[in-house]
């Protein structure tokens, strides 16, 4: 049984691992992972498929109930998860998917202000099966936002979005992390999608952290800047993948 | 953007865009709507679905007015709308359907509360479903209308009996479908709920029960129809009122008319109440009609 999440005593940091261990039957996933975020901090976590990262965030969101594993978690009480599928109860209208579990009028008034946030205003009524995937991951996304969190986990939140709609969505989650200054740990398998957003990039592999490197290229980020091809490189054979030669951005 | 897989699915759809230049004629045909033989049945025929229950109508009264339908076996049209105005006339068709109505409904909502509770409790306990689900499936394998002997000497040939025998055959597809559906209900939905700290109470009614509801209307489609199958079953056996009471009794001095005037009810009964059940469904599972358009 994984140990839960405890609460973090340090106040500067948001997440605190020690040894990590996660594993399925024999096989070893986490093999004793550190790792230390910042509050405020933009980490993405970047791996092969079947590297771990899921495993990684949902030993982070005290999701994995069933898993063995030992090791040390602190984690913030006011965490928020943004799922690959926007993951909306379809049988509620859209305002009430962002103010699930919020009590009162209150509740109501940050749900409606969240939408807004997010380009969504005037839809608080429809039905999410209404709106376009995009759509739904903006409300998957007010609906993190409402609760205030000091640390969002998000597992390829846009993955199922195409490249259009991702790059605004990346827009948008800038400039909300901006605004609001939770501490994000974004696992993706899109390496110029972690350069034009992160802080700090980390790959796992074999159930080691083996890269964390620092992006410190100002925002907004050029993807045609020399610098963000060098680290696209740089990460994309620690990944595995050899770049044939020049590659167009 | 460079993702990890780029370089794949250029080169894959570079390859595929060659390929195609070979496969596609040189000359352009033009597209018309026979490119494409049609392999769905096609648009649907206006009023389609009335289309065969008007000609057998329409065979019945043909064959009673020449004469090739014998009374006795099949009374004419006319003759049963006869029989129909003055069954009322003399106020035994209205007294009979109260009667079975009144069954009817008592032996659905006593059946429907008691499976619905059932349902629940098993769904979302271990303890319950330990306790409750082996019973249910017993039950579900002995036919209701093989427990009447036994609930004639339990309950005597009364209401009570009758109505037990309703309410233990409803039971079955509202327990059925609605625990299958708790039981279905998907668990990302619960990783969701957990991750938003939802409360115990928050969780069931924002998320189990609504997510159960489908399969609850469903096992109501069921239980509506095994309800009427049941009232009639139970009114022919030992009844001195109802429906079917008026049905057997016609059976005994051998008047078609009464017997059809008796099953034209029960097909109205049976057509109306689905329709009720379809209606309710329509206006609590809005959220889902989007899809489906
Ligand atoms: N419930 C489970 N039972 C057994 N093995 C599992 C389970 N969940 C994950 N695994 C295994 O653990 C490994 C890591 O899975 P994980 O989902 O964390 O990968 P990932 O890095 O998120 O991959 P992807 O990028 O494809 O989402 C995989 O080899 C997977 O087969
Ligand atoms: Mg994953």
């Amino acid at each position: 049984m994984a140990p839960h999440s405890s609460q973090l005593k340090s106040a500067s940091r948001a997440v605190h691992v020690r040894n990590l261990v996660r594993r399925f039957a024999t096989k070893t996933i986490l093999d004793r992972v550190d790792l230390d975020i910042a509050e405020g901090e933009f980490v993405a976590l970047l791996g092969r498929s079947g590297s771990g990262k899921s495993t990684f965030l949902k030993a982070l969101a005290g999701l994995d109930h069933d898993v063995q594993g030992t090791g040390t978690l602190e984690t913030p009480e006011n965490l928020s998860v943004v799922f690959q599928d926007a993951r909306l109860l379809p049988w509620r209208t859209v305002i009430q998917n962002v103010t699930l579990g919020l009590p009162g009028a209150a509740g109501q008034e940050a749900g409606r202000k969240a939408l807004a946030e997010v380009g969504l205003e005037g839809r608080e009524a429809a039905w999410p099966n209404q709106l376009s995937g995009g759509e739904q991951q903006r409300v998957a996304l007010a609906r993190s936002l409402v609760r205030q969190p000091s640390l969002l986990l998000a597992d390829e939140p846009f993955g199922a979005l195409d490249a259009l709609t991702r790059l605004k969505m990346h827009y948008l989650l800038r400039e909300l992390c901006a605004r609001h200054r939770p501490a994000v740990l974004l696992v993706t398998h899109d390496v110029d999608e972690a350069i034009s957003l992160a802080d700090r990039i980390l790959v796992l592999d074999e159930g080691h952290l083996i890269e964390d490197l620092r992006i410190d290229l100002p925002t907004p980020r050029d993807h045609g800047d020399p610098r963000f091809a060098k680290i696209r490189t740089q990460l994309l054979s620690r990944l595995g993948v050899e770049t044939p030669g020049r590659r167009a951005a | 953007m460079a993702t990890i897989w780029d370089a794949d699915e250029a080169k894959s759809s570079r390859s595929s865009s060659r390929e195609s230049a070979y496969i596609v004629p040189a000359v352009a045909r033009p597209v018309t709507s026979r490119s494409r033989r049609r392999l769905g049945p096609g648009p649907a025929i206006p009023f389609g679905l009335q289309i065969g229950p008007a000609l057998l109508v329409l065979l019945w009264v043909g064959g009673s007015a020449l004469g090739w339908i014998d009374p006795r076996i099949l009374s004419a049209p006319w003759t049963v709308v006869e029989a129909f105005g003055r069954l009322i006339e003399q106020g035994r068709l209205q007294d009979n359907f109260v009667t079975s109505a009144t069954r009817a409904l008592l032996g659905l909502s006593i059946g429907l509360v008691i499976g619905t509770i059932l349902a629940v409790t098993a769904g979302l306990s271990r303890i319950g479903e330990a306790l409750i689900d082996g019973p249910v499936q017993i039950k579900r394998a002995i036919p209701t209308l093989a427990l009447i002997p036994l609930l004639i000497l339990w309950f005597g040939i009364g209401e009570g009996m009758k109505v037990t025998t309703i309410a233990l055959a409803v039971i079955i597809p509202i327990y059925i479908h609605t625990h299958n559906a708790l039981r279905g209900i998907d668990s990302r939905y619960v990783e969701l709920a957990e991750t938003l700290r939802m409360s115990q109470k928050d969780f069931i009614f924002q998320v189990v029960l609504p997510g159960a509801l489908p399969g609850f209307l469903l096992g109501l489609r069921f239980a509506v129809t095994l309800c009427w199958v049941s009232l009639v079953v139970v009114e022919q056996i030992n009844a001195t009122s109802g429906l079917g009471y008026m049905i057997d009794l016609a059976r005994n001095y051998g008047q078609t008319d009464v017997i059809l005037v008796g099953l034209v009810v029960y097909v109205l009964l049976g057509l109306v109440s689905d329709g009720l059940v379809r209606l309710l469904e329509r206006r609590v599972l809005s959220w889902r009609r989007t899809l489906a358009n």
